[in-house]
C-alpha cells in the first residue's frame, strides 16, 4: 500500500513524516511528494497544513494541477484522505484568516476565528485538550473517549452539516476537532504530536 | 478542557545535556535524545531543548540531536538558543522541531519574529524573554543573560505579541537556578497583559512551585533541574498538580 503525504511547501511537515514512518514501519510505503501522478496512484493521501488558511490554499494553487488531482482523488475516486490542522480546515467552502479565501469545498462550511470571549481565553489554543467523540469514526477505532490530543490553532472549522462532526473539544465553545464524511477524514489536532494515542489514529487511518 | 502543560527543558551543549546554575557553572549529564525519550514516555507535554553553545563552534550538533529526537518522541519539541534568522528557523523545523524559540534576535530585530510567524505560522514561533528585576520593573537581557538592554520586559512582551509570537517563554534571571520558585509577580504581570500563552520558567525547586506558576496565570510551566536530577518525575509532578485541582493530562 502507498500512502502519500502531500508536500506543497506549506509549513513544517517533518513531524507528520516521522510519525507516519513510525507507524508504517516496513509494511506500508510512505511517500512525501507533490508529484501529481504519484498522488493519483496512491491508495491514501494525507494533507497536512500549517500557517494560515490563505498561505495553505496559496501553496496548493502554487502547484499546477494539484487541486484538480486532489478533487479527483477525493470526489471521483472516493479514496481516503486525511487532513490535519489547516489540512482539515481547507475542506471548507471559505476561510477568513488574513483575507476571505475560497477553500476546497469538500465539506460545506466556513473557517473562522475562535471566539476568545473578550480575552478570557488565550489564542492560539495551544496544548493538550480532550476530545469528545460524538460519532463512530474509523479513525477513532480503539481510541478512548476523552483522550488527550495536542492542539495548536486560532481558527476553527464550522461545518454546515453537523453530522460530519466526529469529535469536538471544549475550549471557549465546543470546537469541531474531527470530521468524517464518507472517505474524507480530518483532525484539527495534531495526531503526529499526540503521543501514543495520536499514533493510534494514524495507524487507524492507514488501516482503513 | 485545555490542560496546563509541564515542559521539561534540557540545556544542550555540544550535543550533550547540561544544566546551568544561574547561566554558568555547567555539569555534564547525558544524551539529549535518550533524556527526551524518557521525558516523553513519562508524560511530558512537550520537550524543550535550549542549545547553549549556539553561538559559534559545534553549532551543527543541535541539528543532529533534533533530528534523532523527532524520530523517537511524538510530543511537541521546542528548540531555542542561537536562533538568529529565518534560515536557522527553517533548518530546525526541517530537522523535526515543532517550535523554535527566539531570544536575542527578537530583541535586536523584531522583524525576524514578524517574518517568521508569517512564513511558518505563529504556532511555531516562541519568543524567549530573559528578565531581571530592576527597581519596580523588569529589564530584558540577551545573549543567554549576559547583555543588558534597557528594555522593559512588559513592553517587550506586548510588542512580541503584536509581531506574531505564538507563545512567550518567560524566564526570571533572578530566580533561574536558585530553586526558590518562579518570579510570580513577573509571570502574573505578563500573562494578564498578553492574550497569548505564557510559559513560566526559572527557579523551580519544589512541586509547589509548579502549582504557583500555573496559578500565576501561565499556561505552561517549564523546569529543568528537578526533572533532570531525578528529584521528581514528570508523572509525580502531574499527580501533584492534579491533587491541587490543576487540570493536567494524565
Amino acid at each position: 500500500m502507498n500512502v502519500t503525504i502531500v508536500d506543497y511547501k506549506s509549513g513544517n511537515i517533518s513531524s507528520v513524516i516521522n510519525s507516519f514512518n513510525e507507524v508504517a514501519k516496513d509494511k506500508v510505503n510512505i511517500e512525501v511528494t507533490s508529484d501529481l501522478n504519484k498522488i493519483k496512484s496512491s491508495d491514501k493521501v494525507v494533507l497536512p497544513g500549517q500557517g494560515s488558511f490563505k498561505s495553505c490554499i496559496d501553496g496548493l494553487n502554487g502547484i499546477n494541477g494539484l487541486i484538480d488531482t486532489l478533487n479527483e482523488f477525493v470526489l471521483n475516486n472516493k479514496k481516503p484522505l486525511l487532513g490535519i490542522c489547516v489540512g482539515l480546515q481547507m475542506f471548507a467552502d471559505v476561510g477568513y484568516e488574513e483575507v476571505e479565501t475560497k477553500g476546497l469545498g469538500w465539506i460545506s462550511g466556513k473557517v473562522s476565528k475562535i471566539d476568545n470571549q473578550n480575552g478570557k481565553y488565550k489564542l492560539p489554543h495551544i496544548g493538550w485538550n480532550q476530545v469528545n467523540i460524538i460519532k463512530e469514526s474509523k479513525i477513532f477505532k480503539n481510541v478512548e473517549n476523552n483522550s488527550h490530543m495536542y492542539f495548536v490553532h486560532s481558527y476553527e472549522f464550522v461545518p454546515n452539516d453537523k453530522t460530519v462532526t466526529a469529535a469536538t473539544t471544549d475550549y471557549s465553545s465546543n470546537i469541531v476537532c474531527a470530521v468524517e464524511k464518507e472517505n474524507i477524514f480530518g483532525t484539527q489536532f495534531h495526531p503526529e504530536k499526540s503521543d501514543k494515542t495520536g499514533l493510534k489514529i494514524i495507524s487507524n487511518f492507514i488501516s482503513i | 478542557m485545555l490542560k496546563n502543560r509541564i515542559i521539561p527543558c534540557l540545556d544542550v551543549k555540544n550535543g550533550r545535556v547540561v544544566k546551568g546554575i544561574n547561566f554558568v557553572d555547567l555539569k555534564d549529564a547525558g544524551d539529549p535524545v535518550e533524556q527526551a525519550k524518557i521525558y516523553s514516555d513519562g508524560g511530558a507535554d512537550e520537550i524543550c531543548f535550549l542549545d547553549i553553545t549556539a553561538s559559534n563552534e559545534n553549532r551543527d550538533t543541535i541539528y543532529e540531536v533534533v533530528e534523532k529526537t523527532s524520530k523517537k518522541c511524538f510530543v511537541p519539541l521546542t528548540v531555542g538558543g542561537g536562533v538568529r534568522s529565518i534560515d536557522d528557523i527553517n533548518k530546525l523545523l526541517n530537522c523535526g522541531a515543532d517550535k523554535v524559540s527566539i531570544n536575542t534576535a527578537a530583541v535586536q530585530n523584531a522583524k525576524v519574529v514578524e517574518d517568521s510567524s508569517r512564513k511558518f505560522g505563529s504556532q511555531c514561533i516562541v519568543v524567549a524573554i530573559d528578565a531581571k528585576r530592576k527597581d519596580d520593573a523588569w529589564e530584558i537581557f540577551t545573549h543567554g543573560g549576559r547583555n543588558p538592554t534597557g528594555i522593559n520586559a512588559l513592553e517587550f512582551a506586548s510588542k512580541m505579541e503584536k509581531c506574531g509570537a505564538g507563545e512567550l517563554l518567560v524566564t526570571s534571571m533572578d530566580k533561574d537556578g536558585t530553586q526558590s520558585g518562579y518570579d510570580i509577580e513577573l509571570m502574573q504581570k505578563i500573562s494578564s497583559m498578553v492574550n497569548i500563552p505564557v510559559i513560566a520558567s526559572g527557579g523551580v525547586g519544589t512541586l509547589d512551585h509548579l502549582v504557583d506558576g500555573i496559578k500565576s496565570g501561565a499556561s505552561a510551566v517549564l523546569a529543568a533541574s528537578i526533572f533532570h536530577y531525578g528529584t521528581y518525575s514528570v508523572n509525580e509532578a502531574k499527580q501533584y498538580l492534579a491533587s491541587k485541582d490543576i487540570p493536567v493530562r494524565i
